[in-house]
């Protein structure tokens, strides 16, 4: 009894051209926009969350990590959360910290190596100072910038040769005057340093003989291989916010069929009103599956988006998402009365879902509490889950909280869907 | 119960029996204890003004409204049970199709919704299409079809499944004379076949050519249920009715023909009358208040007449 429904709609939508066209082309048409606006620049300055490691566990390191963690603007990390009941967690280690990264915990990790007490600053061209370790995801590139400015801060990595010219002048004036010989071994390095500073001035993102005080060797863990990170956060963004618009609209089709009397007509027939609602479902599932395998086949085909490895993790986020936006489309028919309520209703709540769930822009830029609210969205978890597949080349069997969250999802919508649909049944 | 036992059942009952049926919507009372008991191949007509209840108690019977008290049987089942769901064919008083369906692809659609599959189905599309005069038409988007067109493609919709026993509400709504007539020859033709209908109307010219028997709705309650001879004379016996029309001041016409115990309809006054001599001394009572004849005529009451005599209110107010 559910196939009948489900063949009915897809005829009706095969006739709805207008319809048809804009479920495929408004999502393409947003995803290409915003993928090329925020493919390329962002520039929010978020709270970032840090991993560090402290491997020297010198008196200068802790300074430094205590340093780190008085900055407003930076949320650091030395070891997991603890959860309740559970031990205390330890501390992480490079390699724990780099897996973190991979897995989209945090987009930064430093790692300070043993030594770096005794050798804790570089200063001039040939400094010698202990390197620390950056690892960071390409997805997330204000992060690194941001944890490497903080870093140098105390440093005053934009002023060394004023500080060396100074540092000469009251040498002569409190010590004694240099010697000939000493004089033009200082001007020798004054004008090496000199050219070292012209030559980052002429190319910004060289760092050539001076890495500040600290050195930083900064190394992209995830996505070093791909094209565009944004390519495919927003693939998924876009693609879900889409799903919700089209998935509510398509379920609008019970009300018109409520005010028509075709509703009546149909569940005096057969099929009874779990019948209906579940055809209807698989309907509008199947119309959103094929939606979001539209959207990543664009953009496999326009932005080089690694479609065809991932193709068992997109079918489990695909049919996994594809419900949930279905189950929600059939929740918000139920609950209107009107074509125009459910329009006005919609809107407001698949944007503002998207506003908060990530389809606008990524959440990890967002605060905690918007990002606690996301999470109550069907974007954030999607999207997460998305993410897992294409950005981190994660398993499928990594992907269980987003398939349980999803699924459960769908099930109380339709379930809730159901329930209001008693007024149909009988009056 | 078994097949055989409900098989039993369906033969011996009667197409539709129903109970003391009462159903309220908030405060207002859309059905007030009906009673009535359909034969089997009889047209049975339910005329009414809008908001009568009619509309209320098919749908009851078609199972879309839970009474608040009473019983409905089809063929001796609970209305809206599966089997009094085979049993019936609805026909809405909406045009409930899908526009953006073809004819045929409509009727395979609700034929499916019946549990129909392959042949069975596809015969039965081919006789409503022919049934409806929709041969020509049967590959045309329903949206892009006639009024007339699509009442009947509605009217098709709700045999698709052949039920015994079907429910025509109010099936000529918005249609222009041909296509009615049309449609009253697609009724004929069910009756002609033994259907059991139930055609609700407020066209009493309808009820009049098609019903066996008709049920006079008002306010919820049947007010009276006759073939159309019984309702007539039990209403007006053997008298007939005189229709006039006077020259004279209209508050002044009025009074005085009401004060002879007739009434008046527009300009026209309608009064009763055992014999034909009657007339004679109501005309000469006319022209002693000095009111001048402009016409008169003397007819049988109709089922219009006696819907005025039972309720005092036209039929479609």
């Amino acid at each position: 009894m559910i196939l009948p429904i489900f063949r009915t709609a897809m005829t009706a939508l095969r006739r709805d051209r207008a319809a048809l066209a804009l479920s495929f082309i408004l999502p393409i048409s947003f995803f290409a926009i915003f993928a090329i606006i925020f493919g390329s620049n962002r520039t929010s300055t978020p709270k970032v969350s840090l991993i560090v490691v402290d491997e020297d566990r010198s008196p200068a390191s802790r300074d430094l990590v205590a340093g780190l963690e008085r900055e407003e603007s930076l949320n650091v990390r030395t070891a997991p959360p603890a959860r309740k009941g559970a031990p205390v967690p330890q501390p992480y280690t490079a390699a724990t910290a780099e897996a973190a990264v991979k897995a989209g915990d945090v987009s930064v990790a430093l790692i300070i190596p043993q030594g770096f007490g005794a050798h804790p600053i570089s200063f001039g061209p040939n400094a010698a100072g202990t390197q620390i370790e950056m690892l960071n995801d390409a997805s997330d590139n204000i992060a690194p910038q941001m944890v490497s400015g903080l870093l140098q801060k105390a440093a005053m990595t934009s002023m060394p040769l004023d500080l060396a010219e100074q540092g000469m002048k009251y040498t002569e004036e409190y010590i004694g005057a240099f010697t000939p010989e000493q004089r033009k071994r200082m001007a020798d390095n004054l004008d090496d340093l000199r050219q070292i500073l012209d030559g980052r001035a002429a190319d910004p993102g060289s760092s050539q003989g001076f890495d500040g005080l600290i050195r930083v060797e900064q190394r992209a863990v995830v996505g070093e291989n791909k094209n565009n990170p944004m390519v495919s956060f927003y693939a998924a963004a876009i693609g879900v916010m889409f799903l919700l618009f089209t998935a509510s609209g398509s379920a609008g089709s019970l009300l018109d069929e409520s005010e028509n009397g075709t509703l009546d007509r149909v569940l005096s027939s057969h099929i009874n009103m779990t019948g209906l609602l579940a055809g209807k479902l698989l309907f509008n599932t199947l119309l959103a599956f094929v939606q979001l395998t539209v959207m990543y086949l664009f953009a496999w085909a326009v932005f080089k988006v690694d479609f065809f490895s991932h193709i068992p993790g997109f079918a489990v986020m695909g049919v996994c998402t594809a419900l949930a936006v279905a189950a929600f489309g059939m929740l918000l028919a139920s609950v209107c009365h009107t074509r125009a309520q459910l329009g006005a209703l919609s809107t407001l709540l698949i944007l503002t879902m998207s506003a908060i769930g990530g389809s606008m822009f990524p959440r990890v830029l967002m605060s905690d509490a918007l990002k606690r609210a996301g999470l109550w969205t069907i974007n954030a978890w999607a999207i997460d889950g998305f993410t897992k597949v294409f950005w981190y080349d994660q398993p499928v069997s990594t992907l269980w909280p987003q398939v349980t969250v999803l699924l459960s999802a769908a099930v109380a919508l339709f379930a809730i869907a159901r329930r209001l649909a008693r007024r149909w049944e009988f009056a | 119960m078994s097949t055989a036992e409900a098989t039993l059942v369906e033969v011996a009952a009667a197409p539709l029996v129903v109970e003391s049926l009462v159903k309220r919507f908030g405060i207002v009372t859309a059905v007030d204890g009906i009673s009535l008991e359909l034969r089997a191949g009889e047209c049975f007509g339910l005329l009414g003004p809008n908001g009568a209840g009619k509309s209320t108690l098919i749908r009851a019977v078609a199972g879309r409204v839970i009474p608040d008290s009473g019983r409905v049987a089809v063929f001796g089942f609970a209305a809206g049970s599966r089997q009094a769901r085979a049993a019936l064919g609805w026909v809405p008083q909406e045009l409930a199709l899908y526009p953006r369906l073809s004819a045929r692809e409509n009727l395979r659609s609700f034929g499916r919704y019946n549990g129909m599959r392959g042949k069975e189905l596809e015969d039965s599309v081919a006789w409503c299409l022919h049934w409806a005069s929709l041969q020509d038409r049967a590959g045309e988007l329903t949206r892009n079809l006639s009024g007339g067109m699509k009442r009947r493609l509605n009217m098709a919709a709700g045999l698709i499944h052949h039920p015994r026993f079907v429910l025509l509400d109010e099936p000529t709504v918005g249609v222009d004379p041909q296509s009615r007539n049309r449609i009253f020859e697609m009724i004929e033709a069910l009756r002609a076949q033994g259907m059991t209908i139930i055609y609700t109307t407020h066209y009493m010219e309808e009820a009049e050519r098609l019903c066996d028997r008709i049920a006079i709705v008002d306010r919820g309650r049947i007010i009276a249920l006759d073939a159309k001879e019984g309702l007539v004379r039990a209403s007006f016996g053997e008298r007939s009715q005189m229709v006039a029309r006077f020259a004279g001041p209209a508050d002044a016409v009025r009074a005085w023909v009401e004060s002879r115990g007739g009434r008046m309809k527009e300009a026209t006054a309608e009064f009763s009358a055992d014999r034909p001599s009657e007339i004679g001394a109501l005309l000469e009572a006319a022209s002693a208040a000095g009111f001048e004849l402009v016409d008169v005529s003397l007819r049988r009451p109709n089922l219009e007449s006696v819907f005025l005599h039972l309720t005092g209110r036209e039929l479609r107010d």
